[in-house]
């Protein structure tokens, strides 16, 4: 089987699952299949899917990055601390947003890569640590930004999808390229599939994650304008338990926690499943409990659902 | 008088036979010498016998009854014991848990931990570690230590035969001394010991008897006082070889490859050889003997600590820190364990044959037709250059390995046991390959346990042992008595 047909098969049986849950939200309540649910899906995705996508990255070389959250945390409180109180423009608070993701990420990934400590603890303690400099940036209070950021969120005219949303996507398809296309993505894969073996074919894996790292610090930081813009506010507890959602979604699109397998697209699929449950549940009336209790038992069906498909 | 244990006709095959009508006899009180090179047959005799792997047939006879443990716990109840290479000790339990692991003193579930402690005592007293703490955490202990701790569990039940699987490969002079005083005592008590090592100096102090095993048979036994060392080197190489040798004498170029004073901690000691363009060169020795380390630390795998190596025509320097700077200067490594090492298993040919060639930005549309190319020419046998390599035999598996370096064209080959787990036809693919690729021009180096296919395909056969390179041989100088006694010459006295 030629790897496209068996990518093609993956996007199939993914999209098959959203589908059926649209069909299903859309038989219990006759408020679904409107455009204004799609339009509240289209909206939140944006943040959850670019923390994603570069939770993909990490997962695939095998590693794991838990500070997502608080990454995105503390990102967003630098946006509103340089906008509100510095006075800067958008594009230089954004700039200094993304390059705060990718000093976390770097730290994240020299750690990992020069005290060969598991990415599992380092990004723990990354956790706290960003979650800690989020507080200290704004004392622990929620910065009001106003219009000059919510643009970002708000649908374009005549359409449903806002540029946030427009934005995520092209970070779906670069990670879809740089894994399917790039001679970065064929190590990345390389390094989660076996990294003694390839080092040595004569590629270092350090640098390559180091690098992965970053990108998924960058991330979380891209993430955090998408997330103030949508809250018009930068709030220090936001993305609380954010890291978890990205794991479930690049999960559920059949990412490998061992490393060497997962997809950007699937991933972004998982995502949607996750959006959808979560907008549906709340149209039928679910509560709190309810909703985390179902989302829970969906992440874990998914998961031995792919388990089977792809013995067969 | 009746030997304690008798084996007769014992057969076992992986694939190959290993044992074939393998018969043997130990008496009590005897301590019994097994000798013989790389796959004889010794270790697998001696897990059959202490219910590690099970015989395909053949009858075992221990004190009058039959013998036919099906795991390691039934060989115990029987009395055999299995003292093995590596050591099995948990090290953050402590001394007494890792003694009766299997088996903890307990009352309503919770360790009773006064009588652990008292037995414990009791069974390192027997072998004389007495003043150990029972208490402290076994992985504090020296390698010696530890030996004799597995020892005393080993023990704890009532036991006839002992077998000792190279005991003192990582103990001291010291610790030896110990090891052999136990044994003199459990000779004393009428047990049999059965003791495998290459060490020859050992077995002249130990043994009384001595087996030399050849292809999966006992071709000599005698009184160890009787046999000289030549005698059991002779008999270890065996006379009937069939060679098949070289064809032609290969026409040598400048030299490629320059190694002086090559040492890795303890495994590797001052190292140096030269390999010329269009030459194979084969390093034989004894498992454990360095070769291995060997290329893994010219290739920058593991570290140095002193040595130099020079690539190259003219030879200049090379700094080789880790494997991508060899990689860049044209040399290859072909793993040992190309499962752990050389394969990235899920994915299919085209990823692991390009493995070492991707350059650039963007993946290169060629990936597939040179995979392809690769694959008709090696004659790999898969569904498609897709189809996940774990699921293909040893053959093909080795046949992409070798795939990655021919496209990357490394112009030094280091080959750690290419044919290891290598099907018959495979391997003759595999040694026409090496052939063509010395003609070209390249520089190999191969290392292999099997004497015969270092003979059949090598230009000069350097041989290691105790981690030195202590003896070069040319095409028309070695035999396999001089191969097999120069493997042995670091461990004589």
């Amino acid at each position: 089987m030629s790897s496209f047909l068996r990518r093609s098969l993956d996007y199939v049986a993914l999209a098959l699952i959203l589908l059926a849950l649209v069909a299903l939200f859309g038989s219990l309540s006759d408020r679904f299949l409107t455009a204004a649910t799609f339009g509240s899906i289209a909206n939140r995705i944006p943040t959850l899917a670019i923390l994603a996508t570069g939770m993909t990255l990490v997962l695939i070389i095998g590693g794991i990055d838990l500070s997502v959250g608080s990454v995105l945390a503390l990102a967003g409180s630098l946006v509103g601390l340089l906008m509100v109180d510095y006075q800067w423009p958008l594009w230089s608070a954004v700039l200094a947003t993304i390059a705060m993701g990718c000093a976390a990420g770097l730290i994240n990934g020299a750690v990992t890569v020069g005290f060969k400590v598991p990415s599992f603890i380092v990004t723990l303690g990354m956790l706290e640590m960003a979650r800690g400099g989020a507080y200290l940036l704004t004392d622990s209070k929620t910065k009001y930004l106003g219009t000059s950021v919510e643009g970002l969120a708000r649908p374009l005219a005549g359409m449903l999808i806002s540029p946030a949303f427009i934005l995520a996507l092209a970070v779906v398809l670069a990670g879809h390229v740089l894994l399917t296309r790039t001679v970065l993505g064929r190590k990345m894969i390389a390094v989660g599939t076996n990294e003694s073996a390839t080092r040595l074919a004569g590629i270092d894996p350090r640098p390559i994650k180091l690098l992965v790292f970053t990108m998924a610090g960058a991330l979380a930081g891209l993430a955090a304008i998408c997330h103030v813009a949508r809250l018009g506010a930068s709030d220090p507890n936001g993305g609380i338990g954010m890291e978890l959602s990205a794991i479930a979604a690049a999960v559920i699109g059949g990412t490998s926690l061992s490393g060497g397998r997962g997809s950007a697209i699937c991933t972004f699929l998982g995502v949607l499943i996750i959006a959808t449950l979560e907008a549906g549940l709340a149209q039928v009336g679910a509560t709190e409990p309810m909703k985390r209790l179902i989302t829970g038992g969906v992440i874990v069906l998914a998961v031995i659902a792919d388990g089977i498909r792809k013995r067969l | 008088m009746t030997p304690l244990l008798t084996v007769q006709a014992l057969h076992k095959s992986f694939a190959v036979p290993v044992l074939k009508n393998f018969d043997f006899q130990l008496h009590a009180g005897e301590v019994h010498a097994l000798v013989g090179g790389n796959g004889a047959g010794k270790s697998t005799f001696a897990n059959i016998l202490a219910g590690l792997l099970s015989a395909d047939s053949g009858r075992i006879t221990l004190d009058g009854k039959t013998h036919a443990p099906k795991h390691r716990r039934d060989a115990q109840a029987n009395g055999i014991t299995l003292m093995l290479q590596e050591l099995h000790l948990l090290a953050t339990l402590s001394i007494a848990e890792n003694l009766f692991l299997h088996e903890l003193p307990s009352r309503l579930g919770f360790v009773s931990k006064q009588c652990l402690r008292e037995e414990a005592r009791k069974a390192l007293a027997r072998v004389g570690l007495q003043f150990l703490d029972p208490d402290s955490e076994a992985g504090a202990l020296g390698v010696g230590q530890q030996q004799l701790v597995v020892l005393a569990g080993a023990l704890m039940q009532e036991c006839k035969v002992i077998i000792l699987d190279e005991p003192t490969a990582a103990l001291t002079a010291n610790e030896t001394e110990v090891l052999f005083d136990h044994l003199r005592r459990w000779r004393a008590e009428g047990k049999g010991i059965i003791y495998i090592s290459h060490r020859m100096e050992e077995l002249r102090e130990i043994a009384d008897t001595v087996s030399v095993l050849r292809d999966g048979q006992r071709v000599m036994t005698k009184p160890m006082k009787e046999s000289s060392t030549q005698e059991l080197v002779n008999l270890m190489a065996g006379r009937e070889l069939a060679v098949a040798a070289q064809s032609h004498p290969r026409p040598k170029g400048e030299v490629a490859l320059r190694v002086t004073n090559l040492s890795t901690g303890s495994l590797v000691r001052e190292v140096s050889f030269e390999v010329k363009r269009g030459e194979i060169f084969g390093l034989s020795g004894l498992v454990g003997a360095g070769r291995t380390e060997t290329l893994r630390a010219i290739f920058g795998a593991d570290a140095r600590e002193t040595g130099t190596i020079e690539i190259g025509a003219p030879l200049r320097i090379i700094n080789i820190r880790q494997p991508a700077n060899a990689v860049r200067a044209g040399i290859a490594l072909v793993p040992e364990d190309r499962k752990q090492d050389g394969l990235l298993l899920p994915l299919g040919m085209r990823q692991n044959t390009l493995l070492a060639s991707l350059k650039g930005w963007f993946a290169s549309s060629q990936e597939a037709s040179q995979a392809e190319s690769l694959r008709n020419k090696l004659d790999v046998r898969c569904h498609s250059i897709e189809q996940p390599v774990e699921t293909l035999s040893g053959g093909n598996q080795q046949k992409i390995v070798l795939a990655r370096w021919l496209l990357r064209d490394a112009h030094i080959l280091l080959l750690d046991e290419p044919t290891r787990g290598v099907d018959a036809a495979a391997k003759e693919a595999i040694y026409q390959l090496l052939r063509e690729l010395a003609d070209q021009g390249k520089a190999l180096v191969v290392v292999s346990s099997e004497m015969q296919e270092l003979m059949a395909l090598c230009d000069r056969i350097a041989v290691m042992s105790a981690g030195r390179l202590v003896q070069t041989f040319n095409a028309d100088e070695w035999t396999a008595e001089k191969l097999t006694e120069a493997a042995f010459s670091g461990h004589m006295k």
